[in-house]
């Protein structure tokens, strides 16, 4: 970026910012420094209340961008920030390449909240855990701020400088010693660059390296069509769906749109309750035959625990039986594995053109293409699947990419190595000596988010900037592109885009990212409507571009028929295909199963507390990741829990040494009841040593056990056990209900028998009689807010936790904190396992508990000054100036949903307090805190009605978990209001209060947990 | 101690008396107020007193950094929100208890026996309960804002809730303390008087002055005296159900299974009185051994204590007993499984450890040989305390730990802080302690001369008429 066009923005800065930027300076400079001998009395105020404003920013500025965003909704002359109120801009937040559409709060130019955005496909309103988390990102303290030459500080002039001489002798070899490193991409701009670049530099090489690799996925494509393509499904339209592995509720491209589709397929009304809940008692049916047990497993009727490598037999068996000509099973199957498939075979069949099979991308190559064949020869394809031109732009087999790239930085074939956004140092496989391979390469340049491991190793650092802070574009799961917009200008002066870094490297000095994207789609769109393109594609985040849409017929790659024949030819045969792992010879021993981690993913947000302290949706681990596996093994290996060894916490598990192909690593063990026996699995992500003061140090490298030539599982582990212990912070370590009447579990068939008792038990009334007499009612209130959670279609996955969590300011308390059972969440999804067994559970359930606002609450009769009490519209509130924090409350409360600040837990780091919601209190330590229905929405509404002069809406208010939730479990509003969704929703006959017994009468009611087992299946 | 062996080889069962024969007014006088004046620092006593000395510096240090840290030092969590200060609240508070019982309940009562033992029953009422008071306010999440308890006028115009137990709790300890602080001193000022005359030292003879606020002994004090001590034992009476009834409702209003028990009142009243006859006999032993006061403390008042810890221990028992029953009988599957998961899950330990101590250890007094020894009554003194600790830790930690969700059910674990408020304020007591002993007359000289008075032949009282005769 020219210096000329950075100017643009800088009369509105404080004059003494101006020298924060100057160039090559190791620390910030000291005021003293900064003042001029002849300064007079009026600039040294001004200085001085200019860095009072700053401290603790160090450098940090605060500002919009300097080109113009465009607001979502409002009319183009109503972006005018007013303070006070806030303004939202729809962009995208890109994760592995794919981006999911955002709309983000924005106050007096400092983004707090990110949620879905309604117009994007891939998001329909909703988002997931970690997008909503990247906001604590943009706002880490340790993010990189300053170019850094081999470990010492740099400047970008002098890294320009020194990058051109390369780039100037690449020019001269066309590229052949230029290598450009970057993980997947969707980026029409950033691709384009690189094509520019390639042209100039036809010699040059691109590789690309995620290391939540894709490669499955691609290489069973091109098995089965002959070539890359990106498959779609529909689970609205589906009645049978078997997932082999697949879990497309948590960790596909698309997942939020899955989990949409997916409940919508499993939603049950005996009445039509407001918009996407019409009148149905029918559900889908889902088989999940899995490995690691994910989110997808625990919705499923019939789950099948397998080992990883079994997956593909199963998958042979079920095409042979659908009739996929020529496949059959490599090993005959176990009774139990072949009734699975038989009753799957029988119902997909009695479902033709209504099912789905769905891969998991971790699964070899083989079982896509044979979920490809099964799917044509069922029908299902162009109805419930569909295939589509690959998003990525260039599509490509990364680990051969990424292994012939250390090939040639090995042979000394490399010059300059450009690093986009990527750590392969820490994630490359271990079999490749990447790290060894960086000393070879006379100039690596590494743009990051973080001065992390791989950049320790980079002769230059650039710092990069947020996606937040970015200009950029970049398409979603099914190719809807969106043009990403900043929300602030960046925070660091010294970041960079991807784009940017490129542009200067091929035309120094370069332009803003703004212009590089802009004259981008000033290309793509021409004609005198751009800037009406432009600002419609910025106010909607959604590109009004043919590229973008996914119905278009451009985009679809053929129809169903003539897929079909090609799969079958291809299909007959597939594991001789290259890609799939190959058994060690003489391995043996159990099966290690690599898993992206599903918080903090590849390690990439490692250093975001929000994810690190977000219980993992199973296993409710906290701030670590552990050797997983079943009750089983565990106890064959002589592993399960024992404590209370002097010196350890009494809870601590044992350590063991996983030996896998010469290589080891020591982590703890944590039993996961429907783990497969004989496997064992880890997550990657952890283990970082130059993540930040959050991330480093937590949990143990999975990477370093992890080869290119079985990227997610084999066989050949050894565990051996230490005599080490190790605690874990697990918020929820029970695992069943004690027969408690918690999660309500029916099957539909007793559902349509009897709505109003699902689950055939007898339970108590929900108001229940009472010795006392009752209260004089109260005078009617306006409105009565209430909340209804449907666990039928509540998935578990954290998204609302995290969309509670910004909202709220609700602080992260660290792991020592979460071993005392200390978290703070309001919001907690509870986790319950069914049977007898905890080797084999019957089920897994997930209930969201927020605070039940229950009209005769516990809490509220012992608080001796009256700082818990009751509003007349039915919200329990805390006034937190007035707690004294006896804990009564909280003993009290029979949900356990209060929070309490045992020590200060509210972080006050000056960059953290930007990112604060300005209309929640941040609360001191020694207050109680607890789920307030987002009171603070709920007053905006109530200002904006009176405003108007009208009543809010039944529906009007929505809570952040309620916005959040890709499944539209949760629904929040007036139930005085009859016509409101969610009096209507407790108007179904399978709402019920939880633990009614206690006649405390909550205002959150949950709606039964409802499953559609077939009952060809004999029972579990 | 001859006394005690001759009664013995006869095999006879004579109640021991009161006062041991050979005391005179002026030997009571003497002795007592002689520990005051006259006895100089003994090793012994120098070492307790900087032992305390030493915990107090700790409960000092926790008291500091607690306020600065955060309650957070502790082991508390949620579910667990309440630990070791709760239950060392009530248990301070159960000690409390025995003081007033016995200065107020049994000189209602008329019982003889109380006299030698009240004073410092007493005066361990009130340490313990400025023990006890201690634990309320640095367990609260903001100590500094503790007065928001109380209903004072302030421009908000906030009252307290009312309805909370721990407003009626606020006021039942200091009521408490109040009466208990006014009944100990009125008690006080006859033998301060007489200290104060026997006072060598001006200094002494100033403090004792002030402290017996002027008595000098007419007939017309002591009828004020003796009016206003039966009224004050008479108003205290009631405080003693009160209080420990109260503190019980803090549990028993709750809905946490083990804590919402009707049976709670008289439980923790029964509870209260056991753990301090018990600390009292801790107190008493050592006493009467290493001062000498074999002829006032006899071991007719430790046999006697003895029974009230024996009945006490049963109505205990029988506490526990129904807390069983009715938790079986009322079909709630949360009591019930509450009652399950204290006799077999994670501190079942301490559920059979405070039977043993409470229940099963005082059943050994049923016995008179065991009743009447010493060693093993100091012995099962300390026993029956670490019981009801235990009790109180149990009631708030068990019941808490495992309540309604599943989910949120987690372990509490005291930390080094924990134990260190729980030493400190036993360093406290003990101090508190020490230091009475040495400044105030331990036994109440005017109540133990009546004694011997009543003991002397009053020939006009047993036999008006030979004494008429006898008369010139």
């Amino acid at each position: 970026m020219p210096p000329i066009e950075r100017e643009k923005g800088k009369g509105r800065r404080e004059e003494g910012e101006e020298k924060r930027e100057n160039p090559g300076s190791q620390f910030p400079i000291p005021l003293h420094e900064e003042m001029d001998p002849a300064m007079d009395r009026r600039a040294f105020l001004t200085l001085l209340g200019a860095s009072l404003a700053l401290a603790g920013l160090s450098g940090c500025t605060l500002r919009p961008p300097d080109e113009k965003i465009v607001p979502y909704v409002h009319p183009p002359d109503a972006d005018e920030m007013t303070p006070g109120k806030p303004l939202f801009y729809a962009t995208a937040c890109p994760r592995n390449g794919y981006v999911d559409g955002v709309l983000v709060t924005s106050r007096e130019g400092r983004p707090i909240k990110i949620e879905g955005n309604l117009l994007h496909p891939a998001s329909l309103g909703a988002s997931d855990a970690i997008t909503q988390a990247t906001l604590l990102e943009m706002y880490d303290p340790d993010r990189s701020q300053q170019v850094m030459h081999r470990g010492l500080p740099g400047t970008w002039d002098a890294f320009l400088g020194e990058a051109n001489t390369y780039m100037q002798a690449q020019r001269a070899v066309r590229g052949a010693g230029l290598r450009v490193l970057t993980g997947s991409v969707t980026s029409p701009t950033l691709v384009a660059q690189i094509r520019a670049m390639q042209a100039q530099l036809p010699a040059m090489q691109w590789h690309q390296h995620e290391p939540i690799s894709r490669d499955n996925v691609r290489a069973g494509a091109q098995m089965a069509f002959g070539r890359y393509a990106d498959t779609l499904y529909d689970f609205t339209q589906s009645a049978v769906i078997v997932s082999l592995d697949g879990d497309f509720l948590l960790s596909m491209p698309g997942h939020v749109r899955y989990a949409r589709d997916y409940a919508a397929s499993r939603r049950v009304r005996t009445k039509a309750c407001g918009p996407g809940q019409p009148a149905r008692e029918i559900m889908s049916r889902l088989y999940v035959a899995e490995s690691m047990p994910t989110l997808t497993g625990t919705m499923a009727d019939h789950r099948l625990p397998l080992r990883a490598r079994d997956i593909e037999n199963v998958a042979r068996a079920l095409a042979q039986q659908v009739g996929v000509n020529g496949v059959a099973p490599t090993e005959p199957l176990p009774p139990e594995v072949a009734e699975w498939v038989a009753v799957a075979a029988r119902d997909l069949q009695a479902f033709r053109g209504a099912g789905v099979i769905v891969p998991g991308d971790f699964q070899p190559p083989a079982v896509h293409a044979l979920a490809h064949a099964m799917n044509a020869a069922l029908g299902n394809t162009g109805k419930a699947v569909r295939y589509i031109a690959p998003v990525e732009a260039e599509p490509m087999d990364q680990a051969a990419s990424f292994r012939k790239l250390v090939q040639d930085m090995q042979a000394g074939q490399v010059q300059m190595l450009i690093i986009l956004s990527s750590n392969p140092v820490y994630t490359s496989p271990a079999d490749l000596d990447f790290a060894g391979a960086m000393a070879k390469v006379p100039m690596s340049v590494h743009l990051g988010l973080y001065d992390d491991e791989t950049s320790a190793l980079c002769q230059w650092h650039i710092p990069e900037t947020h996606y937040l802070e970015t200009w950029s574009d970049g398409r979603a799961y099914d190719g809807t592109t969106t043009i990403m917009q900043p929300l602030i200008a960046p925070l660091y002066d010294n970041t960079r885009s991807a784009h940017e870094l490129l542009d200067a490297l091929l035309v120094p000095p370069g332009r803003a990212g703004h212009d590089i994207v802009k004259t981008f789609w000033s290309g793509q769109h021409r004609g005198a409507d751009f800037e009406a393109f432009w600002r419609k594609s910025l106010n909607d985040g959604v590109a009004a571009h043919p590229l973008s849409l996914r119905r278009r017929g451009g985009t679809e790659l053929s129809s169903g028929a003539s897929v079909a024949g090609q799969v079958s030819l291809q299909a007959a045969n597939p594991t001789s295909q290259p890609g799939s792992p190959s058994p060690v010879p003489g391995g043996g021993g159990l099966e290690l199963i690599f898993r992206p981690d599903p918080t903090i993913w590849d390690g990439r947000y490692a250093n975001n507390g929000w994810l690190q302290e977000l219980p993992k949706p199973l296993t409710k681990l906290t701030w670590d990741n552990a050797v997983l596996m079943s009750p089983r093994t565990a106890e064959k290996l002589g592993l399960t829990r024992q404590g209370g060894t002097p010196g350890t916490h009494p809870e601590s598990v044992p350590v063991v040494e996983l030996r896998y192909r010469g290589r080891s690593v020591r982590g703890p063990v944590l039993i996961l009841p429907g783990h497969p026996d004989g496997s064992a699995t880890v997550t990657l992500g952890y283990g970082r040593t130059r993540a930040g003061h959050v991330g480093t140090g937590a949990g143990f490298n999975a990477y370093a056990l992890r080869t290119s030539d079985a990227l997610w599982h084999d066989d050949g582990l050894e565990i051996v056990r230490t005599d080490d212990l190790f605690s874990l912070g697990v918020t929820h370590s029970h695992q069943t209900m004690e027969g408690r009447d918690i999660v309500r579990i029916g099957s539909i068939t007793q559902f349509r028998k009897d709505p109003h008792n699902p689950d055939g038990k007898e339970h108590v009334p929900n108001k229940p009689p009472m010795i006392l007499p009752e209260a004089p009612p109260l005078p009617p209130s306006e409105y009565a807010w209430g909340m209804s959670i449907d666990n039928n279609v509540c998935i578990g996955c954290n998204a609302c936790v995290v969309a509670c969590q910004a909202e709220n300011n609700i602080p992260v308390v660290g792991k020592e904190q979460v071993l005392g059972g200390r978290e703070m969440h309001w919001l907690r999804i509870d986790r319950y396992y069914t049977g007898m067994d905890m080797e084999r559970p019957t089920g897994t359930y997930f209930m969201p508990i927020p605070c039940m606002q229950c009209e005769k609450a516990p809490c509220e009769l012992v608080c001796p000054v009256d700082a818990t009490l009751h509003s007349d519209d039915g919200l329990n509130m805390m006034v937190y100036n007035r707690c004294v924090g006896t804990r009564y409350c909280s003993n009290n409360c029979p949900y356990k949903v209060r929070r309490f600040n045992f020590l200060q837990y509210a972080d006050i780091a000056p960059v953290i307090q930007l990112m604060r919601n300005p209309e929640v209190t941040v609360r001191s330590r020694g207050v109680m805190e607890k789920c307030t229905y987002c009171v603070q929405r709920i007053q905006n509404a109530k200002i904006d009605a009176e405003v108007q002069d009208r009543k809010v809406g039944g529906d009007e208010v929505q809570t952040a978990c309620q916005q959040a939730c890709p499944t539209n479990a949760i629904v929040f509003g007036d139930i005085n209001q009859p016509d409101s969704q969610v009096a209507q929703l407790k108007a179904e006959p399978h709402d019920y209060p939880l633990l009614a017994e206690l006649g405390t009468r909550p205002r959150t009611t949950y709606l039964a947990r409802l499953v559609n087992p077939n009952p060809e299946m004999r029972a579990e | 101690m001859a006394v005690e062996h001759e009664s013995r080889q006869k095999g006879l069962n004579p109640p021991e008396p009161v006062l041991l024969p050979g005391q005179t007014y002026a030997s009571i006088d003497e002795q007592i107020s002689a520990i005051v004046l006259k006895r100089p620092l003994t090793p012994g006593w120098l070492f307790g007193t900087l032992l305390s000395f030493a915990f107090i510096m700790l409960l000092t240090f926790t008291i500091v950094y607690l306020i600065a840290r955060g309650i957070g030092i502790w082991g508390v969590d949620v579910p667990v929100a309440w630990g070791f200060a709760i239950a060392n609240f009530v248990w301070w508070i159960g000690i409390g208890h025995a003081g007033t019982l016995i200065s107020a309940i049994l000189l209602l009562l008329n019982q003889k026996w109380r006299t030698s033992i009240n004073r410092f029953a007493e005066a361990m009422t009130l340490f313990a309960v400025a023990c006890a008071g201690l634990f309320p306010l640095l367990h609260l999440g903001r100590p500094w804002a503790f007065y928001w308890l109380f209903p004072y006028p302030n421009t908000m115009a906030l009252w307290p809730q009312f309805r909370s137990p721990l407003i009626w709790d606020f006021f039942a300890v200091s009521t408490y303390l109040t009466v208990s602080l006014l009944f100990w001193y009125q008690g006080l000022i006859p033998d301060a008087a007489a200290v104060r005359d026997r006072a060598q030292n001006p200094l002494k003879r100033l403090f004792f002055g002030i402290v017996s606020l002027g008595w000098r002994g007419s007939a017309i004090h002591w009828k004020y005296y003796e009016s206003s001590y039966w009224l004050l034992a008479a108003l205290a009476t009631p405080l003693v159900v009160s209080v420990h009834s109260i503190v019980s409702m803090d549990f028993a209003v709750g809905i946490v299974p083990g804590w919402h028990s009707t049976i709670f009142p008289p439980y923790f009243v029964a509870g209260a009185i056991f753990s301090g006859f018990a600390m009292v006999l801790t107190l008493a032993i050592p006493l009467r051994k290493f001062y000498h006061l074999e002829d006032m403390v006899t071991l007719r008042h430790l046999e006697n204590m003895g029974k009230i810890v024996l009945a006490t221990s049963l109505v205990v028992a029988y506490g526990y007993f129904q807390e069983t029953l009715m938790a079986w009988y009322s079909g709630d599957r949360f009591e019930w499984y509450m009652v399950q998961d204290r006799a077999f899950g994670n501190y079942s330990f301490a559920f059979w450890l405070l039977l043993l101590c409470n229940v099963v250890a005082p059943q050994t007094l049923w016995v008179r040989k065991w009743r009447t020894n010493v060693l093993w009554l100091f012995v099962l003194s300390l026993i029956v305390q670490i019981g009801m600790w235990t009790e109180r830790v149990v009631i708030v930690v068990q019941s808490l730990h495992r309540d309604f969700m599943p989910s949120a059910w987690h372990m509490y674990y005291p930390t080094v802080w924990d134990w260190a408020a729980l030493t400190g304020s036993l360093g406290l007591f003990a101090g508190l302690f020490f230091l009475f002993i040495r400044i105030l007359p331990m036994i109440p000289t005017h109540e133990v001369q009546k004694l011997a008075h009543e003991r002397e032949p009053h020939p006009e009282r047993e036999n008006p008429a030979a004494a008429a005769k006898a008369r010139p």
